[in-house]
């Protein structure tokens, strides 16, 4: 790890109020500034790696909420993870890591078929009966925790059933490439249905190669570097083989991912031109702002939006979301208080770390609740499984949908 | 730090309250100043006034030194304990009382974050003027152990004028109140305001009663830019003279505009000496006619250019560029020396003029920025810890400029506070004299020394 990115904290503290295991805990071990210091005293061999040590960096929730604070630009998230990339590199990965993370994620064929079971559990009422009989607690914690999490899945994983060329409605503006986003296609593909149908009519070629593959998110959260750069080459050459004029996704944690993949490839041509052409969808959709607006219908909503750190702190879109919402005519749109703030799913950190994920969802909901709002409006399937499990429950339960989804009710209406 | 003592203390507080680990220690081993750093022996978060009092009475009775930190912002290595002694952090304690509309006061716990007050009494019409650089994170309490400035100094006046109550723990665990809600009040010595600023060696507080005051019912941002630093600085003192008195003046300098520029792309030209950020507030009328008397003083002291904000949005990016001065110049090197100089404001030019010079003298890069309105400067040190060459030549530059402060009759802080940072240029200002009689004070409130030792002298 680059030292000056170490020393370039100035301690000022300007990112603790941003920092949401900071906001519950006010330790010092649980803020950015205090990670900073500990990886930097660790490297200067102040301090060792034990297990409080551990405990503390693995803390984070890696939701880079204190990089859009920090005057100074340091990424606290992102050197505490390019710590742990580090140790475990030098380590190599478990065997169980090294099943999901190379055996698993990277083929999607194999991941479709490791959840088919889950959907012929909730289709044959297997659920229902796991559920009333209260099965679940006699299983690890984790696993209850997974199973709670999950929404109704599709029929079948949209990689299986989108065309590979979805044509443009009327005249043809451009063509884009769409990355599916494992998550996206495995549980939230009417989302990205809709997403394809809205970038279609408003004349965009849609091109959705079905060899592609996972983007790597999940090899860097379990700090796999070699199979993150493997995902990346892959995606690289299967879409820069294309004639694309942008590659879009609706998955903020691809999408973040996607336009990394020139800094992961140590600066490789290829890959940074690939990463150029990255875009959310909103982005996308904002610029076609004025075209949209005049296919836009009333819906007299009042809604919501939650920024997913993916792409407020990692990519930096917080007004193309909003601008979106609010040009559907006769929608009523509330500010979220800290909206940008990490809803506590963080990859599988509601998993791992489930009492800190907890206590910082419970303040996100109280938030929701305070802005009197009945549809969560959010981009990435992180936020949508987390905010929907604990929002339909809450009273009165609130509607969580993806932005692409609100469009195209409007669209639609 | 021995076990049984630690134990102690998690009886007092509750075992997840306190912390013994060395990561933990490490943590709680700096501030925000530079370069200095020194690992407590035990670090607790008391969540109530009782427990504070407690854990003192228990500390006062073994010799053990105890330093208070609210969020560790402080800038003078005030929140640092330095002798292994006990960090006692009170961010816990952070419930609003009361915000009593009929007295016009707020009382707060100790651990309540300047800005939140800020938002809670502004919902309800009220303004709490203090805004310390640090506000979205720096306590209540730290800021009346400092006596937070900010950028409304100069209209508003600092957190002293605002205390108008406190409860304080003393070193023996006793509880010492004094002020309270009354505007007026002459019985005794005036304890409240020599407890403010006290840096934590006095007592710990645990509740504060603020003053508040309608919130100004309107507003006007102005930018202006000198092509010369000295009609910047008269154009300054006229303003006041003209019986203007803005709610913000604050200066930029020749590099510090160019680190913003560098940095934030806001459309600075790079041939002026200084830039100067406006703001007058109060009703529609007064900021309107306020408005238009500055911009005729700036235009006779040769401003290249001058814009008045027409939406709140406009005047937001307006104060884009001070805003961003301080990430601006930090990112230029690793390492940032944060000072506050502060000079009567009719020195301003020359003491803007001194640092330019005395940076060249020691080559170094000092941008400097501030509260131009009263005086309170920020001449920042970029530079790069692990070249000590280079550090040295900081520390000399900064005994340069605060000998000239104090011999132009400023001071050697304006709002950072003596700490440990600026111990050595103390006696220079405040004389024996002086420091006897603080001694004296110490003394008075804290026998055993075990409060925040080693601080202020």
């Amino acid at each position: 790890m680059d030292y000056v990115k170490l020393i370039n904290c100035m301690r000022c503290g300007m990112c603790l109020p941003h920092c949401p295991t900071y906001k519950e805990s006010f330790l010092e071990t649980a803020s950015p500034r205090g990670r900073v210091a500990l990886v930097r005293k660790f490297q200067e061999g102040e301090l060792v790696e034990s297990e409080k040590f551990l405990e503390y960096v693995s803390l984070c929730l890696d939701c880079q909420a204190c990089a859009s604070a920090c005057p100074c630009g340091v990424n606290a998230g992102e050197l505490v993870a390019e710590f742990r990339c580090e140790r475990k590199q030098e380590q190599g990965l478990s065997t169980m890591e090294d099943l999901i993370l190379r055996k698993l994620v990277p083929h999607p064929d194999r991941l479709e078929a490791a959840t088919a079971p889950l959907r012929l559990y909730q289709r044959t009422g297997l659920q229902k009966v796991v559920r009333s009989l209260g099965l679940l607690k006699v299983f690890p914690a984790a696993l209850g925790r997974m199973e709670g999490l999950l929404p109704k899945l599709p029929d079948a994983p949209l990689r299986q059933t989108i065309s590979e060329v979805t044509p443009a409605v009327g005249e043809q503006k451009g063509t884009v490439g769409f990355f599916l986003g494992c998550v996206m296609s495995l549980i939230f593909s009417e989302a990205s249905l809709a997403t394809v149908e809205l970038l279609s009519a408003l004349g965009y070629k849609v091109v959705t190669p079905k060899d592609q593959k996972c983007c790597g998110a999940p090899n860097m959260l379990g700090h796999d570097i070699d199979g993150l750069k493997e995902a990346a080459r892959f995606n690289t050459d299967l879409f820069q083989s294309q004639e694309l004029d942008f590659v879009v996704t609706d998955c903020g944690g691809c999408g973040a991912e996607l336009k990394k993949y020139g800094h992961h490839l140590d600066g490789e041509t290829a890959a940074t031109a690939f990463s150029t052409k990255v875009r959310d969808i909103s982005e996308i959709l904002a610029t076609e702002a004025a075209t949209l607006k005049n296919k836009l219908k009333p819906l007299p909503l009042k809604v919501t939006y939650h920024d997913p750190c993916h792409i407020a702190h990692c990519q930096g879109i917080r007004s193309q979301p909003r601008a979106l919402i609010n040009l559907i005519p006769g929608i009523d749109f509330r500010e979220l208080p800290e909206a940008d703030a990490c809803c506590g799913s963080a990859g599988t950190y509601n998993i791992e770390k489930p009492e800190m994920s907890d206590r910082v969802l419970s303040r996100k909901v109280q938030n929701v609740q305070k802005s009197g709002a009945d549809y969560l409006v959010t981009s990435n399937p992180g936020c949508l499984l987390q905010l929907k499990k604990a929002l339909t429950e809450a009273t009165p339960p609130v509607k969580v949908i993806h932005l692409t989804e609100l469009l195209q009710m409007s669209l639609n209406a | 730090m021995e076990t049984s003592f630690i134990k102690a203390l998690s009886e007092i507080v509750g075992e997840q309250h306190t912390l013994s680990d060395p990561e933990s220690l490490a943590c709680y081993g700096y501030d925000s100043t530079p370069e200095l750093q020194s690992r407590p022996g035990a670090v607790v978060l008391p969540g109530t006034a009782e427990e504070i009092s407690k854990v003192l009475a228990l500390c006062n009775g073994a010799g053990v030194r105890v330093t208070p930190r609210g969020s560790g912002t402080n800038l003078s290595g005030g929140s640092i304990s330095f002798d292994a002694g006990v960090v006692l952090q009170t961010s816990r304690m952070n419930r609003i009382l009361e915000i009593d509309e009929e007295n016009l006061t707020a009382t707060v716990e100790t651990g309540v974050i300047t800005s939140t007050l800020h938002r809670e009494v502004e919902a309800k019409g009220l303004f709490y003027p203090p805004d310390p650089g640090s506000m979205n994170i720096s306590t209540m309490g730290g800021n009346v152990a400092e006596n937070s400035g900010g950028l409304r100094g100069l209209k508003y006046g600092v957190t002293d004028d605002y205390v108008m109550g406190l409860k304080t723990i003393l070193a023996d665990g006793e509880v010492l109140k004094t002020g309270g809600k009354v505007v007026k009040d002459v019985a005794g010595y005036n304890l409240n305001q020599l407890l403010v600023s006290s840096e934590g060696t006095l007592g710990i507080f645990t509740e504060v009663t603020v003053k508040l005051i309608p919130k100004p019912q309107a507003k006007k941002t102005m930018l202006v830019h000198f092509p010369q630093l000295e009609q910047a600085a008269l154009t300054v003192s006229h303003i006041i003279a003209a019986r203007i008195i803005p709610a913000t003046l604050e200066f930029l300098d020749r590099t510090t505009i160019k680190c913003v520029e560098d940095y934030a792309h806001v459309g600075l030209p790079l041939d002026v000496d200084a830039v100067l950020l406006i703001e007058v507030d109060g009703h529609p009328a007064q900021v309107e006619e306020d408005a238009a008397g500055i911009r005729d003083i700036c235009e006779r002291h040769h401003c290249s250019f001058f814009q008045t904000a027409a939406s709140p949005e406009e005047a937001l990016k307006l104060a884009t560029a001070r805003r961003v001065a301080l990430s601006a110049l930090a990112r230029v090197r690793p390492t940032t020396i944060l000072e506050d100089a502060t000079v009567p404001r009719s020195c301003i030019a020359p003491m803007v003029k001194l640092i330019q010079d005395t940076a060249k003298k020691y080559d170094l890069l000092i941008g400097t920025f501030g509260h131009a309105g009263d005086g309170n400067l920020h001449p920042t040190c970029l530079t790069d810890e692990r070249n000590p060459d280079e550090i040295r030549r900081a520390h000399l530059a900064f005994g340069e400029i605060f000998e000239a402060t104090i011999a132009m009759g400023g001071t050697i802080t304006g709002e950072h506070g003596v700490g440990v940072a600026k111990k050595k240029y103390l006696p220079k200002l405040v004389g024996e004299s002086g420091l006897r009689v603080m001694r004296g004070i110490k003394g008075a409130f804290d026998p055993r020394g075990i409060l925040n030792p080693g601080k202020i002298f």
